[in-house]
């Protein structure tokens, strides 16, 4: 399992959009992947319940990556947070 | 007359007949069901329909609102087919074995109230969104065609609130304005509204059932007020201001992207003047060629202290790429005289005017003006930043100026950050800087007349004293011959000229300048296009 941890920037959180790039792009990969705001965790494929957890400008999240291709999902997945939140 | 505050969200005027959209709140009957499957089959149709529906919104929002604000409704067929979602709704006709169109239903509610009980504003917001992919999900189910406003002549929509497929689906012609109960500036039918350009008040405290259909309002999107049955003065004021932004939109619409040239081939920048890192909304939406003149004291006034060479380059940095590669010409610190900040410490003066300001400060105090210095060279990497002196009055100044200048520009080296060396100019605005133009013109790269303090100087007038005004001649001859000199000693060094004091936005003398042969004008956002017109229209040779 790979794991890392990331404090949103974007003045709007993980807002709509982004929230719905990131359900896209988690897709692309065969792991689960589990995003966690203090003690509350969601999938990262199911947008709704992303959006609900509110995560806000300044939260830090973490984000873990489980499965076959956890290497290149977290690569990917840093990547998008960092360009995108 | 009855008059209502809520939030503007998008600004213009609009008078016209209330079109009351009450909730299509779809109802939905609770059925017993044998068939459990036949339902999830129902479920997957309504989908597939609402699927290509939201395409096609898609492609319309696309055209008329720009991808970024279209992609919402992307949003919403991922929310449609969202796993939770969808599965709450299975177990639900499976468990209780109930129509689709009541789960649906429930589980919308659900969910919708899930986000409306959130902290966070933006989130909240997310309600209606929610609501519209289960409405849409019950439509297809009750083989509703999505309900088309029918609207013959141009109305102001009056409704609690708007989905964003609704707010698309409007027919943008008959459409006057937008007045909602709820709704943030957050909400889909806020960001829509702006971006087509419709007068739109939300949050106003209204009771829709009180409201008659046809009653005539009036809606104010920049006061964020709305007015019912308004009374014949208060009319005639709006049918002004109407008539005001219309005539506005068509020059904008005549002269946006059009050259600022006149008859016979004479071109002339028209630049706009600058307060505020937000105003170049402004300048874009005039279409300025550049700004003229960025007053960079809004960094100075109103704090405790100095602001950072961190915080100015921030500043500038945004300015510049804000203006993709058009010219930003900054000022230095411009403080002293009528403006004013404690931290400055320069104490009472007895002639403000004739004391310590502008460049003066920034000579005496080289900890004040280095760090603007240094902000001004790094954001000049960003972009077409030009920086401007003001208060010239000696040719050692300037000496001074540039001594300073390669101090900077070797402690940047020394400490590796990266700039590059702007155009310098200096704003003519005292006499004196008039009458050694000539030897000036041959120090800098450009001039900037500052026709309100040139004026108060010649004139021997102060400015703030309204006793005076009838000696206050801003067409004084005296002003209009300096304007010319300079511009001549420019010209024979081979350096431009512009204006940017309130002269420059003085249609009546325009004609004028351009004969003298100035260069550049620089006026607030709004005159742009007004000038660009006159000037269009104008021919220089006789």
């Amino acid at each position: 399992m790979k794991k890392f941890d990331y404090t949103i920037q974007d003045n709007c959180g993980i807002h709509a959009r982004p929230a719905g790039m990131l359900v896209k792009e988690a897709g692309k990969f065969e792991s689960k992947i589990t995003i966690w705001k203090e003690d509350r965790f969601v999938d990262v494929s199911k947008l709704i319940a992303l959006m609900g957890l509110g995560v806000k400008k300044g939260d830090t999240v973490t984000v873990e990556i489980d499965g076959s291709d956890e290497e290149k999902a977290a690569e990917a997945l840093e990547k998008f947070f960092k360009e995108n939140l | 007359m009855r008059e209502f505050n809520g939030k503007s969200v998008c600004h213009g005027t609009a008078y016209g007949r209330a079109f009351v959209v009450k909730k299509a709140d779809v109802s939905v009957e609770r059925k017993k069901i044998e068939d459990i499957e036949y339902e999830i089959k129902r479920i997957e149709y309504a989908k597939e329909k609402a699927s290509r529906d939201l395409e096609q919104l898609y492609k319309k929002a696309v055209k008329e609102v720009g991808e970024a604000n279209a992609a919402i409704f992307q949003i919403h067929e991922m929310l449609m087919e969202d796993a939770d979602f969808l599965e709450a709704i299975y177990r639900m006709i499976r468990t209780e074995r109930v129509n689709a169109e009541y789960a649906v239903a429930v589980i919308g509610n659900y969910f919708s109230n899930m986000f409306a009980g959130m902290e966070d504003d933006y989130m909240k917001a997310r309600e209606i969104d929610i609501k519209d992919i289960s409405n849409r999900l019950v439509r297809n189910l009750q083989g509703y065609e999505s309900k088309e406003f029918a609207m013959k002549d141009p109305v102001i929509i009056v409704a609690e609130d708007l989905t964003p497929s609704e707010t698309v689906q409007l027919d943008k012609e008959k459409i006057l304005a937008f007045v909602t109960v709820h709704g943030s500036t957050n909400s889909h039918t806020a960001i829509l509204a702006r971006m087509m350009n419709i007068p739109a008040v939300i949050g106003v405290p209204l009771e829709l059932d009180t409201i008659q259909p046809d009653t005539l309002l009036i809606v104010d999107g920049s006061e964020g007020k709305v007015i019912f049955d308004p009374a014949e003065d208060v009319r005639r004021q709006a049918e002004e201001k109407i008539r005001q932004e219309k005539e506005r939109l068509q020059l904008l619409q005549m002269q946006k992207g059009q050259e600022n040239i006149t008859l016979d081939g004479r071109k002339i920048n028209i630049y706009a003047n600058i307060g505020n890192v937000s105003d170049v909304r402004y300048v874009l939406e005039n279409d300025a060629g550049g700004i003229g003149l960025f007053r960079s004291e809004f960094l100075y006034l109103g704090k405790k202290d100095f602001p950072t060479e961190e915080e100015q380059f921030n500043a500038y940095r945004q300015v510049v790429q804000m203006m993709a590669g058009k010219p930003v010409i900054i000022r230095t610190l411009d403080l002293g005289a009528d403006k004013q900040v404690d931290y400055l410490k320069i104490g009472c003066e007895e002639n403000p005017a004739l004391g310590c300001r502008a460049i003066r400060i920034c000579l005496k105090r080289p900890d004040i003006f280095k760090p603007q210095l240094r902000a001004l060279l790094r954001a000049a990497a960003y972009g077409n930043l030009y920086i401007m002196y003001p208060m010239i009055t000696s040719v050692e100044e300037v000496k001074r100026i540039y001594e300073i200048i390669e101090e900077v520009k070797a402690e940047l080296d020394k400490e590796e950050i990266s700039y590059k060396m702007p155009k310098q100019g200096i704003m003519i605005e005292t006499p004196a800087a008039v009458m050694i133009s000539d030897e000036l013109a041959k120090m800098v790269d450009f001039f900037s007349i500052g026709t309100n303090d040139l004026t108060q100087y010649t004139l021997a007038l102060d400015r703030q004293n309204e006793s005076l005004d009838e000696f206050y001649n801003t067409h004084h001859t005296a002003v209009l011959k300096m304007v010319q000199i300079v511009t001549e000693n420019a010209h024979k060094e081979g350096i431009w000229v512009g204006i940017c004091g309130e002269l420059g936005a003085d249609m009546s003398l325009t004609e004028k300048f351009v004969k003298m042969g100035i260069d550049e004008i620089s006026v607030v956002p709004s005159m742009v296009l007004k000038l660009r017109k006159q000037i269009r229209e104008m021919r220089i040779e006789s």
